[in-house]
């Protein structure tokens, strides 16, 4: 079992990271763009429920600000929603990780409606309110590829 | 493989400090962040570096898209690359005749204000840049350019492309920036009539294919086809850049307001290459100074300096 060792986690963490913010910033026509599930938040969730030593908050501030310098929104904005979900994650590991995968899915979509969420408070009180129903399709897309990500970040690790 | 079982690090939550104590900490650091970014301050400094160590990501993410239009230029037929050289001949025929009577008139229209030599030239310096990448959707309309301000990029400088204006840089990162495009939902170009110099100011629409002009009255003498030129008001353009064609005009009599929508000339959506303008502020149709149009004194409270001096110190000083 090496799922809780820090060091040769950390840097598969911060790897696959990297290039789920890579897809996340691809530029894609606006019909696949709409429907684009937000990888970032997805590999952070996972990360965090199956290891939360080697992911947890500080990698979902990191990422959130890695977005918000990307996507050229207000700094800080992308790194609160991420590091809110995080620590959600974080706190309801236990819980969450036993679950099937459908129910995890379920945690997901909302933890995925919850970041948008953020991201949408923080749009209006910004004086750029963004109210367009489209910004809602990828929380429902991401929990819908969450057993995708399970699937293949389950093997990159061990468990049993 | 899709179960995922064990309490396996039961203790890993509570090493050095709680998830609950680094999320407050973290929640507090992008609020900071939210507020000073807002605010423009002392956080673009962050920014710019932030965003030289965001452009090798940019770059990469870029590069199919790049290797692509790379592959189909180097494949392309002698056919093709034939009737291309034609019709670019035949353009810079058209443009130079155009261009002898632009002399022409520039040297009559600087007679006519009589000056004593012809004036400077408006553009004083121009820089190329390649768009790196595009972002297009109903929030947010902007372009990435491999240009900084190591190039001389400037914040608020102008971009052109070849047909016309395209929009101004919101963020200068060393060896890249940020276009806002005149058809991103924030922007907004003061603009005016060829026909009739009627002004107003043309905001986005969040589509690549318009602009609306909502603060024309219902009677204002519109009508589609008309060429929107930039006013020259508002201190970031100058007066006289091709902007966009009246395409639609709606005059409901309940509203106050004509609904008019335009199309940008500039091709927003192909640019592979744009250019960034700058001006010499010499010239009449430069675009003036903020400092000076914004001539208010700044509002101090609450301190001493601010009470009113003696009215006559003052005209003695004058």
């Amino acid at each position: 079992m090496n799922i809780g060792a820090p060091r040769e986690s950390r840097l598969l963490v911060y790897s696959t990271a990297l290039i789920a913010l890579m897809i996340s910033v691809l530029p894609l026509p606006q019909y696949l763009a709409i429907v684009r599930p937000p990888l970032l938040v997805l590999i952070i969730l996972y990360w965090s429920t199956m290891t939360p030593r080697a992911g947890g908050i500080l990698l979902g501030f990191l990422g959130g600000i890695a977005l918000d310098v990307l996507q050229g929104s207000q700094l800080g904005q992308h790194a609160l929603a991420l590091s809110f979900v995080t620590y959600l994650a974080v706190r309801l590991h236990l819980l969450t990780r036993a679950k099937p995968i459908f129910e995890q899915s379920l945690f997901v979509l909302v933890a995925l409606l919850l970041y948008e969420t953020v991201l949408w408070a923080i749009d209006g009180w910004s004086g750029h309110p963004m109210n367009s129903p489209t910004r809602w399709v990828p929380a429902f897309t991401g929990a819908l590829i969450w057993p995708v990500i399970v699937g293949v970040l389950g093997r990159t690790h061990s468990q049993r | 493989m899709a179960f995922i079982g064990g309490n396996v690090n039961r203790h890993s939550s509570g090493r050095d400090s709680s998830p609950g104590f680094r999320f407050l900490l973290f929640a507090i650091l992008s609020i900071v962040c939210m507020y000073y970014d807002q605010r423009d301050s002392w956080i673009s400094n962050v920014r710019y570096y932030l965003q030289a160590a965001a452009y090798p990501i940019q770059g990469a993410v870029s590069s199919p898209q790049t290797l692509f239009s790379w592959a189909s230029e180097m494949f392309e037929t002698r056919a093709s690359l034939r009737t291309e050289n034609e019709q670019l001949k035949k353009r810079e025929r058209e443009l130079s005749l155009a261009s002898m009577r632009y002399e022409a008139l520039e040297r009559e229209n600087a007679r006519l204000r009589a000056l004593e030599e012809a004036m400077p030239p408006l553009v004083s310096k121009t820089l190329i840049a390649e768009v790196v990448s595009v972002e297009l959707n109903p929030s947010r309309q902007r372009l990435l350019i491999n240009k900084g301000a190591r190039d001389g990029a400037f914040r608020s400088q102008a971009v052109v492309d070849a047909r016309g204006l395209l929009g101004q840089l919101v963020r200068v990162g060393p060896w890249s920036s940020e276009i806002i495009l005149i058809t991103d939902r924030e922007h907004g170009v003061p603009v005016e009539l060829v026909r009739n110099g009627l002004r107003s100011i043309a905001n986005g629409a969040g589509d690549s294919g318009e602009l609306l002009l909502p603060y024309l009255p219902v009677n204002s003498d519109v009508k589609a086809g008309d060429v929107l030129v930039t006013s020259g008001l508002g201190g970031v353009f100058p007066a006289g850049y091709p902007v966009a064609v009246v395409t639609g005009i709606k005059r409901d009599p309940v509203l106050l307001v004509a609904q008019v929508r335009a199309r940008p000339l500039a091709t927003l959506t192909r640019d592979r290459e744009v250019v960034l303008v700058s001006f010499d502020p010499k010239h009449p149709a430069a675009p003036g100074r903020r400092e000076q149009t914004d001539s208010l004194p700044p509002l101090v409270t609450g301190s001493q300096s601010a009470a009113p001096k003696p009215a006559p110190k003052r005209e003695a000083a004058d």
